[in-house]
């Protein structure tokens, strides 16, 4: 019954964070821009100096580089986009390692916060994609890439009425939207999963330390989950892509 | 004066107490379907793996887009949870 009083802060002192630099201008740096900042340099390190000097037989960086990109490449473009797809390779790789990277801040010690559960990240990827596929509908099947979906083929005339707007809206609203909402939406659940757990150990510490044991050891089974939903938010949006940009280009299948 | 304005300051209570009740429940309701609805989509996936497993690559990567799609209803609700709450 002691725990009864516990008070859960409220949600925006979980995700709104002070800026750090440059305070109170348009360029204003807090914990989730600089976090950002910081996953791009990484990849960009990391993917940069691991493929100079690339060797027949690799090294160990190089061979986690190579089954990195053969994952990508085979699992995601190839399977999905196409066999001759492989000029979306450098796109849904560096879709998938930056979504994976910025998950990943969410169990880091100390840092322990997803800059995806901020909507504007997720919201700017989806964009990003709503707008390339788009493009590539229109690039490769010109109006028709429009009226194939709004008017399916095989379907009788007189359930148009039914399904165009439907569709309409499908296509227009609900796949962006989906997509960001997702992302958005299993990190956050994390982060206040993990959140709630840790304040109730304290709690539970300061009040009655046998209780505390139980919170504790599933705030340890959670982080190994989030692991585990981290990268596969990653890969579901990595994978969506590539299924919303296969189907621009080829919208009969 | 003194009735009136602890009145008005009782049904801003209520209106909080039954907008968190209304969130809770618009949540708990969001997450049934889906719940089934996952569930059918694994079973029948595991059910195709195990007849097949050389096609247990294409069909996971069917089973995630399943999930992925029947997920995104929950998650709605549980954006609604935070937006209704307030």
């Amino acid at each position: 019954m002691l725990l009864a009083a516990f008070q859960f802060p409220h949600i925006d002192e979980l995700f709104r964070w002070e800026g750090l630099f440059f305070g109170d201008t348009a360029y204003e740096i807090n914990k989730t821009s600089l976090l950002v900042l910081i996953s791009s340099v990484m990849i960009l390190l990391i993917f940069v100096g691991g493929s100079r000097r690339m060797r027949l037989i690799p090294t160990k960086l190089q061979s986690i580089l190579e089954m990195t990109f053969e994952f990508i490449d085979h699992g995601i473009t190839r399977d999905v986009v196409g066999k001759d797809a492989g000029r979306f390779t450098p796109f849904l790789g560096s879709l998938f390692l930056f979504i994976l990277f910025l998950n990943f801040w969410e169990i880091v010690p100390f840092i322990q916060f997803p800059p995806t559960a901020r909507f504007a990240i997720p919201l700017y990827l989806a964009i990003q994609t709503y707008l390339i596929y788009w493009y590539l509908g229109f690039r490769h099947n010109g109006y028709r890439y429009l009226t194939g979906h709004l008017f399916p083929a095989g379907v009788p005339k007189a359930l148009y009425i039914l399904v165009t707007p439907i569709e309409l809206v499908q296509i227009v609203i609900v796949r962006p939207f989906s997509l960001a909402v997702r992302l958005l939406a299993n990190m956050m659940a994390g982060h206040i999963l993990l959140t709630a757990l840790a304040l109730l150990t304290t709690y539970a510490l300061e009040n009655a330390p046998i209780i505390a044991i139980g919170p504790f050891l599933l705030n340890v089974g959670v982080t190994g989950f989030e692991v585990l939903v981290g990268f596969l938010q990653a890969y579901i949006f990595t994978l969506l892509t590539a299924v919303y940009i296969a189907d621009s280009i080829h919208p009969d299948h | 004066m003194h009735d009136i304005l602890l009145a008005v300051q009782q049904a801003g209570e209520l209106k909080d107490g039954l907008s968190s009740i209304g969130a809770g429940i618009a949540y708990g309701a969001a997450a049934i379907g889906p719940g089934i609805g996952i569930g059918i989509v694994v079973g029948n996936a595991i059910t195709a793996m195990a007849r097949q497993p050389e096609m247990s690559g294409p069909i996971r990567t069917t089973m995630f887009l399943g999930i992925a799609f029947t997920e995104a209803l929950a998650l709605f609700g549980f954006v609604l949870f935070f937006l209704a709450k307030g």
